[in-house]
């Protein structure tokens, strides 16, 4: 593991790995989330009880199971950052952190949009609902916490070990959450009843999910290496690539 | 003494510290002896304080390391901790505590477990004031309470952060003294100060000198 | 010069060490409990005073009450050591870290936790609580408690170096302590309807296991940050 990762912990050499990763990864997210959209919201068929206000699952489940992905990759990078040292890990988590809170909102926000034709009202305390907004809640801290110090290597590591607390935390909130709400249950609705979904909007869903990920992934990615070269300004090799593309 | 002169205690590899998108030191390397009274030296703002604190583990630096006894100080830790008697700008030393009662909990968490505090006081003229909480000291008083630890230690690596401020002049001289002894003896003292030193001559201090880095 | 102490020794020192300061310093010991007392009264004003209502939201009350209570008098926890030196002095003594930061969490429950547990009876009763509940809400706010503090020391630690503490230690913790509140009020409502509670109390027991053992080390980790 060390081996693997030793050469990436330099600022420059992860730097142009990400410069190398990124278009892969925008390309590929921009052409899986047009066709899982298109194909979503144009070709798959219409649910014969929900009509076409199901459609916004294809933003509402791939949001909100990104949503904890990304805290899950976050934790990682702060873990391998405090256990091997490497800052440059840290500083991949504070990257992932606001663009995890973005995707946790959106997957809020759809799912409030979903409910009101479908339960008459924008909220419920329904058990997933509500640990996404714990979930939110979590990563805002992590973001506030970041925001705080003035020294934003300190920020990192700072910001890095409260990930990692969340995301022990995560699975009891959780569960926690999920027996609150099998207690409360006569006053919410159930919406976690699985049937069983056509092929034709499987496909889509999983297409978007997927791109989705690599969205994420892109857009840490654009955040990683502004902030490599943000925490690196001094560093001459920074200062040959600002020189190269004319920044002075 | 000159066969201990050899053992290298502590040696900075190549450290390097930026604090606020600013370079303080750069690939700084340098080894302390056993022996060595080592004065850092430079103007405020230069990063004397920092290097201190990487030298004492409590910060880290950007790049770099620190090897106490030739192996790296945050694998050896405890050994190293064990070995370091740190004073930085911040006392140390509980308000709500009296004199006595302060340098008992400071020995006792160092680890120590036979000592008599009113001897170790009257080293650093206390005598009388053991009994009073420090809050309630001057200034001075309240600095000694903390330089107090200094009499009664066996650690080889002192790294101490302006000790002199707010001491009068003979405690200053009873200081320098004591440096003076514990490097004779074996052991080596990292400190940084903007006063003149009257017992530790020139010839005996080492200089680091840090200047201010501009862009 | 003999030297070496016991982990106990370490452990011991500091916990009286610290329970002597805030013996000298009371007002600590007590805002936090007034606080807890003044929030609670303040929920009859608000919803009114309708005995069934009010012993209706009684467990959750005080519950909330109880874990700001405790999130507010956490806030000063490494405060005062981080600010003369003494925090310093501890990182660097050859003592475990996660021994001496152990010892200050439980001396600071000692002195803010219990005096919430003693205190919470007679808010039931000003609750109208249910007459079965007053044994699961002693033994929640006794089992529960300490967590709040191990977990809130977290938070606390990794805030310690900053100038603006209280908001953003709320917004750091107390998603944290969801899972203690959910379980904590559902035992006391279930012994309000005389039903059994120890499945709750196994899990908040459990809970407090957990952090007694991991969250002594991520204190101690983000002291390391904070100090830096």
């Amino acid at each position: 593991m060390w081996k693997w990762l030793h050469p990436y912990a330099d600022p420059q050499r992860a730097y142009q790995l990400s410069s190398k990763l990124l278009p892969w990864f925008s390309l590929l997210a921009i052409s899986l989330i047009g066709i899982g959209t298109v194909w979503g919201l144009l070709f798959a068929p219409t649910d014969y009880q929900q009509g076409d206000s199901y459609r916004i699952i294809f933003i509402h489940v791939p949001a909100a199971s990104m949503s904890m992905a990304a805290y899950m990759a976050m934790a990682s990078a702060a873990f391998v950052g405090i256990v091997w040292q490497i800052k440059s890990a840290d500083w991949m988590a504070a990257a992932i952190a606001p663009i995890g809170a973005v995707i946790t909102f959106i997957a809020l926000f759809t799912g409030a949009a979903w409910g009101k034709p479908m339960w008459g009202t924008w909220w419920v305390w329904d058990a997933r609902l509500t640990s996404e907004l714990v979930l939110l809640f979590l990563y805002l801290g992590v973001i506030a916490l970041y925001a705080s110090f003035e020294d934003k290597v300190l920020a990192a590591r700072a910001a890095g070990i409260l990930a990692i607390v969340g995301v022990i935390n995560i699975p009891i909130i959780k569960y926690s959450v999920e027996w609150w709400s099998s207690l409360h249950q006569g006053s919410t609705i159930k919406i976690t009843e699985k049937s069983a979904m056509p092929d034709s909007m499987l496909y889509p869903l999983l297409i978007n999910i997927l791109g989705f990920g690599l969205m994420i992934g892109a857009l840490s990615l654009v955040r990683f290496k502004a902030e490599i070269l943000a925490r690196n300004s001094m560093r001459p090799w920074v200062r040959e690539l600002a020189q190269a593309k004319g920044v002075k | 003494m000159e066969t201990s002169q050899q053992t290298i205690l502590l040696s900075a590899k190549e450290l390097t510290c930026i604090r606020e998108e600013r370079i303080l030191f750069d690939q700084l390397s340098f080894d302390i002896h056993a022996g060595d009274i080592v004065q850092i030296e430079g103007p405020n703002g230069a990063g004397k304080t920092s290097l201190l604190r990487i030298l004492a583990g409590l910060s880290r630096p950007y790049s770099g390391n620190v090897l106490y006894l030739n192996e790296d100080i945050n694998h050896a830790r405890d050994e190293f901790n064990a070995d370091l008697l740190y004073l930085g700008h911040l006392p140390g030393v509980k308000s709500e505590l009296t004199a006595e009662e302060n340098l008992r909990f400071n020995l006792q968490i160092s680890g120590y477990t036979q000592f008599e505090t009113t001897p170790i006081l009257a080293q650093v003229n206390l005598t009388g004031f053991e009994e009073a909480l420090t809050g309630h000291l001057s200034a001075g008083q309240h600095r000694r309470t903390a330089l107090a630890r200094l009499w009664h230690t066996n650690c080889k690596i002192w790294i101490v952060d302006e000790p002199f401020t707010a001491i009068d002049k003979k405690g200053v001289e009873e200081l320098e003294q004591l440096f003076l002894e514990h490097a004779n003896n074996g052991g080596c003292v990292i400190m940084t100060t903007h006063q003149d030193m009257s017992i530790i001559t020139d010839q005996r201090l080492r200089k680091i000198r840090l200047d201010y880095q501009f862009l | 010069m003999e030297r070496g102490i016991s982990f106990t020794q370490a452990f011991w020192t500091l916990l009286v060490r610290d329970i002597k300061i805030a013996i000298r310093h009371r007002g600590d010991i007590f805002n936090p409990l007034l606080f807890f007392i003044l929030v609670v009264t303040l929920f009859p004003l608000g919803v009114g005073p309708e005995p069934q209502m009010l012993s209706r939201i009684a467990p959750g009350v005080i519950w909330v009450a109880a874990l700001l209570a405790s999130m507010l008098s956490l806030e000063r926890l490494f405060k005062a050591d981080y600010s003369d030196g003494t925090l310093e002095q501890m990182l660097l003594s050859p003592q475990p870290l996660p021994i001496m930061v152990l010892a200050k969490v439980i001396a600071h429950w000692l002195l803010t936790g219990v005096p919430l547990i003693i205190i919470a009876p007679l808010l039931g009763l000003l609750l109208n609580l249910e007459s079965g509940s007053y044994g699961a809400l002693i033994s929640t706010l006794a089992l529960g408690t300490p967590v709040l503090s191990l977990l809130g020391a977290i938070g606390v630690a990794l805030t310690v170096g900053l100038r603006k503490g209280g908001v953003l230690l709320s917004l750091l913790i107390l998603p944290l302590y969801i899972p203690v509140l959910i379980f904590a009020t559902s035992a006391i409502d279930a012994a309000g309807m005389n039903l059994p509670y120890d499945g709750q109390l196994a899990i908040i027991a459990a809970m407090l296991v957990g952090s007694l053992t991991l969250a002594p080390f991520a204190i101690g980790a983000s002291l390391r940050v904070s100090t830096n």
